[in-house]
Formats: structure tokens, C-alpha cells, sequence
């Protein structure tokens, strides 16, 4: 998509050129966004009108510019960013411009830039050297780096609307638990098979719940097929997966019965324990302790995965990561090419993924309460597909529409 | 008005000219004298004159100076390099009848009276052949008032006053065809009253008259039903030859750029 801003003045609605301007983008195939229009109060007042227009091709673009700036309409002369130097290590300058997780260009030296690795309430800094734009988090930038400081200079490309009816498609209805779910979970089966063939992969945050509802073999069996290519979870889900491979409980109640074992409340600080005594969950399963479950499928399977602590985890195990800015910056490692991201009964992780999300990855969001996916959607994350449904269940449905063979 | 003195086809840049068929020097004169002599003496139109300049055969069409406003000429800033040349005469003969001279940014092609005519208080600017339609809004700011541009399609309708004429009480004498379907809303919301021409009268330039109180000048050979229905309008409707002209793509309204009438006056 090549896009450019454009401004016509005058007496542009009387006279029917600004209509015949958008007739013309429309004609050449192109797409525009009235970005303002102020229209004059009197008959003799003047109306001003500014555009945004898209076209396939930059040289479809130039058709379309030339086109119409016979009509008045030509490009407003961009700027270059404001770049000042970050004061200290962690701090911005104080205007500096803060990101959003849309795809986002900042111009630099005449051209722009494509900033790297967007995500949303960032700094752009950009690197003189290279001339690249580089998306930075408050707490990463050093001392001297230079900040993007002006909005000017910085264009955001708003998502396109889906042509067709699908189900990521850009600002669905509310999320509601009455609706239908079969027609979206095979959508979303078959998005994780589009992308597995186009070589990018689906990320799964997961939360505790996969576990205490019994999803965990689901989820296995996911991993298992190469469906899902990074984890992120905390010190929960891997703590009772372990628990359920060790004990064949989740926080003491029996995954086959259903009902709380004998003795089954510390099965969770046993499990932890002994996967510290082996130094972590990698060296369980190299020691033959761990032989089953979701954290065993993502070492054999060579699925990386970032466990990310919280104040009140028991434990933890070794693998998780205690200092969130380090696990942060590991998350970001992995979500170099990941297409669809399912967060499946998690807030804390969910929400904190969503954050480190370009908009363009296909979200979606399960849980049993509704007030999670709306309040991933109210912290930014807009482009979410909300599910009202059980871990276990929606888990159980997914690898149905998968065609995964059965256990 | 301006003496064809030294009227010619010297050059090609529109449809009708062709260097091919020249201009009768001495008939275009007889012409352009029994136009002259039919305002002034029959009208009694105050007409002021300009002196024709050797090298410039297209001074003669004077509608295309520029555009009167008040004690000001907004000058034309010609299309073609031909017509360039006149610019600084005009500018030197109007600035010495004590005109001030107002310019469009140089960027915008505007042909004066040609492309530029007032219904009522809304300027209707033609574009794409000599203007540009960037142009109107500079036009609007110095005039203060709405001036709408209308696109032109066919290259023989080159300028708005070959192919429309504002008539008294908002209505308007106009060839439809020569406008795209953008031009023709425009006009038909602004205009109260379009009276359409056939192509055929249109190409004998009926939309090129000078329009005088209830008097209307144009060149000959208009049919029948044209004329009645002017005349049911109230017009008084004066066809004289201008053939000479039209070789040029002008006609009785391309000869006379409108002054205000303390302007006119004429100097002995």
C-alpha cells in the first residue's frame, strides 16, 4: 500500500471538485480517508479538505496524484521528524511521541522509514547510522539515542477493512457469550493452517484454567502437530501441567475424576520442588521426570516458550523469569513472525501480550467471563476476536475443526 | 475592444485554427468595424480601445485580458507562449487608464473574460483547456466572492464563453455538451433558467454574444427556433458576420472585454 496526504481549498463543494475528487481516486481504484474538512461558512468562504489516499502501487498512487492535482489537490509537503536526544538511560524527552501498535512510518532524511518492531506506548528512536526506525520501550532507551519528538513526520497506517466477511474482521460487534461459536473456531483452524504453510506462527499466552479444565491435552496435542509455535504463560500453567503429568491433579482435584484427592493440596508445591531439584523443565524432561503434558510437548517439540512470574506465584519454577523488563524483552524475541496470537483464560499474560502486539497480528481472546476480552480490546489490543467459552471446551473444539487425530 | 489591425491566423492553438485557412485581413476589419459601429452608434456601448500591437494577432480578442473588478484587472496569465507575449501590453495599457493590476500565483493558466463569467454574484471559471481550476481560489479571495470552477470536455468549447452566456435574471444561454456532468450540475444549480443550444448553433458560436441590457449581439446564422426563444425571453437579438473570426474560435463576446462604466469613456 502506498498512501500520501493530500489538501485542497476553495470552493470545493459548491463547484462539485471535491466529489469529483474522491470519484476519480474511486475510479483508479484507490481509497481515501477524509482526514479533515472544514467547510466555509459563507458563500464566499473557502473550504478546505485533507485527504489521505491509498492506492495498490506507488505507481498507481502517481496516477491517481496527478490525476488529481489538475483539480487542486496536491501533496502536503511532509517534514522530516524532530528528533531530540533521550536525557538519561530509561527517560524520554519529554515530548517525544508515543506510539501506537498500528503499523507506523516515521520520515527521516526525505523518506520514510517503516518503524521496526511497533508496538504500542513506545518511543520511536531513530539510528543515524543505519537511518532505520526502531520502536523502543521507556525503559530501553540510553542516554543520547534519538527520540522522535513531533507528530509531524510520523504517518500511521490505519488496518484495512476486511472486502470479505471473516472472522478478524476490523472492529466486530461487542463480545457476547450468545453467540455462536463453530462457524469462528473453524476460522480460525484455518488461519492456523494458512499460516503454518506461509512458514509464520501462532503464539498461545495460556493461563492456569487450560489445566484446572482439562484443555492441557488438548493444548498437547497442538504442540504435538506443530500447530502452535511459541507459549507464553506464567508460573501457573506450567506449574499445574507439571502437577497433572506428576500427580494426574490440577491444584489437588483429579483430571479423571473430577473430584479433590487425598492430600492433593500441596501436589503443586511438590511438583514445583522437584522440578527445581532438577534445575528446570528441560532437565526434567532430559532426566525422564516429565514424560507427559504441555511443557513436556514444548521441549520435545523445540517450542519455545517465556514463563513470566507474578508477586504471588508459588515457587516459582526455574524457568520463570522474575524481573518483568527481562521478560518482556524475551517476549518480544519471540513474536518475530507470529500471525495469530490465542490467549486462552489468561488476563495478566493476555493483556501484556496484547501490548507487545503490531496490530496486524490476528488476536484472539477466550475466556469464560466476558469482561476479559472487553478489557483487552479497552487497553489498546482493538484488533482482538473475542470467544465466551470454557478453556477446555473451546481447546477440545479447535482440535476438532484441526482434524487431530484423537489421544 | 482592440482593432484587428494585425489579426491573423499565425499560429495553431485550438480546433479552429489552421494556418491553412487564413484570415481575410480586410474582410475581418469590415467585420470587426460593423461590430464596433453597431455598439457604439446603435447601442450607444461606451467602448474603449486599445491600441493593436504589431506581433500580437490575437490582442483583438480582448475578452481574454483579463478579468475587471472594480478599478482592478486581474490579468490573464496565458496558456500558450503565443498569447504570453501579450501580457505586457495589456498590463501597460490598462495600468496607464489608471487600473490597478492584480496577478494570479504564476503556477495557474487563467484566461480572463474568457474562461471567467458572472452569474449574478457567483463567477463561473472554466477549466482544463486554457485555466486551471487551482486558480479559482485566488480568484475568490481577491473578488471576495464564490466563484465556482467547471470542467470543459471538448477541446473546440476551449473557453467557458464559447460554450456559455450568462443572460439577465440568472439565466444562462449554454451548450451542455461541452461540459462533463460535474460542469453541468454546477451550472444547472447556480443558473435559475439554462436555455440550451444545439450543437449545431453552439458551433456556430451562439453562446459567444455580447450581452447589453436586453440586447444581444452574436454572429449570424443562428436558427430559427434559437432566436424565437431569446426573444421570448425579451431579447433583442442582433446577428452580425463575424466568419472571419470564428477562424480564429472567437466571436462577438471574445472581441469585448466589459469595463465598468466610468472606465469607458473615450479619450479623443
Amino acid at each position: 500500500m502506498a498512501s500520501e496526504v493530500v489538501q485542497v481549498s476553495g470552493h470545493i463543494i459548491d463547484s462539485l471538485i471535491l466529489p469529483k475528487i474522491l470519484d476519480e481516486i474511486m475510479d483508479r481504484r484507490g481509497t481515501f480517508e477524509i482526514v479533515e474538512l472544514s467547510v466555509g461558512k459563507r458563500k464566499a468562504d473557502p473550504s478546505t479538505a485533507r485527504l489521505k489516499i491509498s492506492a495498490s502501487s506507488p505507481r498507481s498512487l502517481r496516477q491517481i496524484l496527478q490525476r488529481i492535482a489538475r483539480l487542486g489537490a496536491v501533496p502536503v509537503m511532509p517534514t522530516d521528524v524532530r528528533l531530540v536526544p533521550a536525557p538519561k538511560d530509561g527517560v524520554f524527552p519529554a515530548s517525544f511521541y508515543a506510539t501506537t501498535n498500528l503499523p507506523t512510518f516515521a520520515r527521516y532524511l526525505g523518506t520514510w522509514r517503516p518503524v521496526q518492531r511497533i508496538e504500542m506506548d513506545c518511543g520511536i528512536v531513530v539510528d543515524a547510522r543505519t537511518r532505520r526506525a526502531l520502536c523502543m520501550p521507556m525503559a530501553r532507551v540510553a542516554r543520547g539515542d534519538l527520540v522522535v519528538c513531533s507528530p509531524e513526520g510520523v504517518k500511521v497506517a490505519p488496518l484495512e477493512r476486511a472486502r470479505k466477511r471473516e472472522a478478524f474482521q476490523f472492529m466486530t460487534s461487542a463480545v457476547s457469550s450468545e453467540k455462536p461459536k463453530a462457524q469462528l473456531i473453524h476460522d480460525i483452524a484455518r488461519t492456523m493452517r494458512v499460516l503454518r504453510r506461509q512458514g509464520r506462527s501462532v503464539l498461545v499466552v495460556g493461563g492456569p484454567a487450560i489445566i484446572h479444565t482439562g484443555g492441557g491435552p488438548f493444548l498437547e496435542q497442538l504442540i504435538k502437530h506443530g500447530l502452535v509455535q511459541v507459549l507464553f504463560a506464567g508460573n501457573g500453567l506450567a506449574t499445574h501441567d507439571i502437577e497433572s503429568s506428576l500427580f494426574g491433579t490440577s491444584l489437588g482435584v483429579s483430571l479423571e475424576r473430577g473430584l479433590p484427592t487425598k492430600d492433593g493440596h500441596d501436589h503443586h508445591l511438590r511438583a514445583i520442588n522437584a522440578i527445581r531439584a532438577c534445575g528446570g523443565i528441560r532437565q526434567a524432561v532430559r532426566r525422564g521426570l516429565l514424560t507427559r503434558g504441555v511443557m513436556h510437548a514444548c521441549v520435545t517439540q523445540d517450542v519455545p516458550f517465556v514463563l513470566s512470574g507474578s508477586i504471588r506465584d508459588d515457587g516459582p519454577l526455574p524457568d520463570v523469569m522474575t524481573d518483568v523488563l527481562q521478560a518482556q524483552d524475551a517476549m518480544r524475541r519471540e513474536l518475530d513472525g507470529v500471525g495469530l496470537a490465542l490467549m486462552i483464560a489468561s488476563t495478566l499474560h493476555a493483556i501484556a501480550t496484547g501490548n507487545l502486539l503490531p496490530a496486524t497480528v490476528k488476536t484472539v481472546c477466550v475466556d469464560i467471563n466476558p469482561a476479559v476480552v472487553t478489557k483487552l480490546s479497552d487497553r489498546g489490543t482493538f484488533q482482538g476476536v473475542g470467544i465466551v467459552s470454557d478453556a477446555a471446551s473451546f481447546l477440545r473444539e479447535l482440535c476438532v475443526a484441526l482434524k487431530l487425530p484423537a489421544r | 475592444m482592440c482593432r484587428p489591425t494585425y489579426y491573423a491566423i499565425a499560429y495553431e492553438i485550438n480546433p479552429w485554427m489552421r494556418l491553412r485557412r487564413p484570415a481575410s485581413p480586410r474582410r475581418a476589419l469590415r467585420q470587426w468595424e460593423a461590430l464596433y459601429r453597431f455598439l457604439t452608434a446603435r447601442l450607444k456601448i461606451q467602448v474603449r480601445l486599445l491600441a493593436p500591437a504589431r506581433g500580437l494577432p490575437d490582442l483583438t480578442f480582448t475578452a481574454n485580458a483579463g478579468l475587471i473588478t472594480d478599478r482592478t484587472l486581474i490579468r490573464s496569465n496565458f496558456r500558450y507562449p503565443q498569447r504570453q507575449r501579450e501580457e505586457p501590453t495589456i498590463e501597460r495599457a490598462f495600468r496607464r487608464w489608471g487600473f490597478r493590476i492584480a496577478h494570479l500565483p504564476a503556477a495557474f493558466r487563467f484566461e480572463g473574460e474568457g474562461d471567467a463569467l458572472w452569474l449574478g454574484d457567483t463567477l463561473v471559471l472554466g477549466f482544463r483547456f486554457r485555466s486551471d481550476a487551482p486558480a479559482h481560489e485566488s480568484l475568490a479571495r481577491l473578488l471576495k466572492r464564490e466563484v465556482l470552477p467547471v470542467e470543459l470536455k471538448d477541446d473546440r468549447f476551449y473557453h467557458l464563453d464559447t460554450c456559455f452566456c450568462p443572460l439577465p435574471g440568472f439565466a444562462a444561454l449554454w451548450y451542455p455538451g461541452a461540459f462533463d456532468r460535474y460542469g453541468r450540475r454546477v451550472i444547472e444549480q447556480v443558473a435559475t433558467e439554462t436555455i440550451p443550444v444545439s450543437r449545431t448553433d453552439a458551433l456556430k458560436f451562439c453562446c459567444n454574444a455580447i450581452v447589453a441590457g436586453r440586447e444581444i449581439v452574436l454572429h449570424r446564422g443562428i436558427s430559427s427556433s434559437l432566436r424565437r426563444r431569446l426573444e421570448r425571453r425579451g431579447l433583442a437579438v442582433h446577428e452580425l458576420d463575424l466568419s472571419e473570426f470564428l477562424k480564429a474560435g472567437g466571436s462577438a463576446k471574445c472581441l469585448a472585454l466589459r469595463l465598468p462604466s466610468r472606465y469607458t469613456a473615450p479619450r479623443a
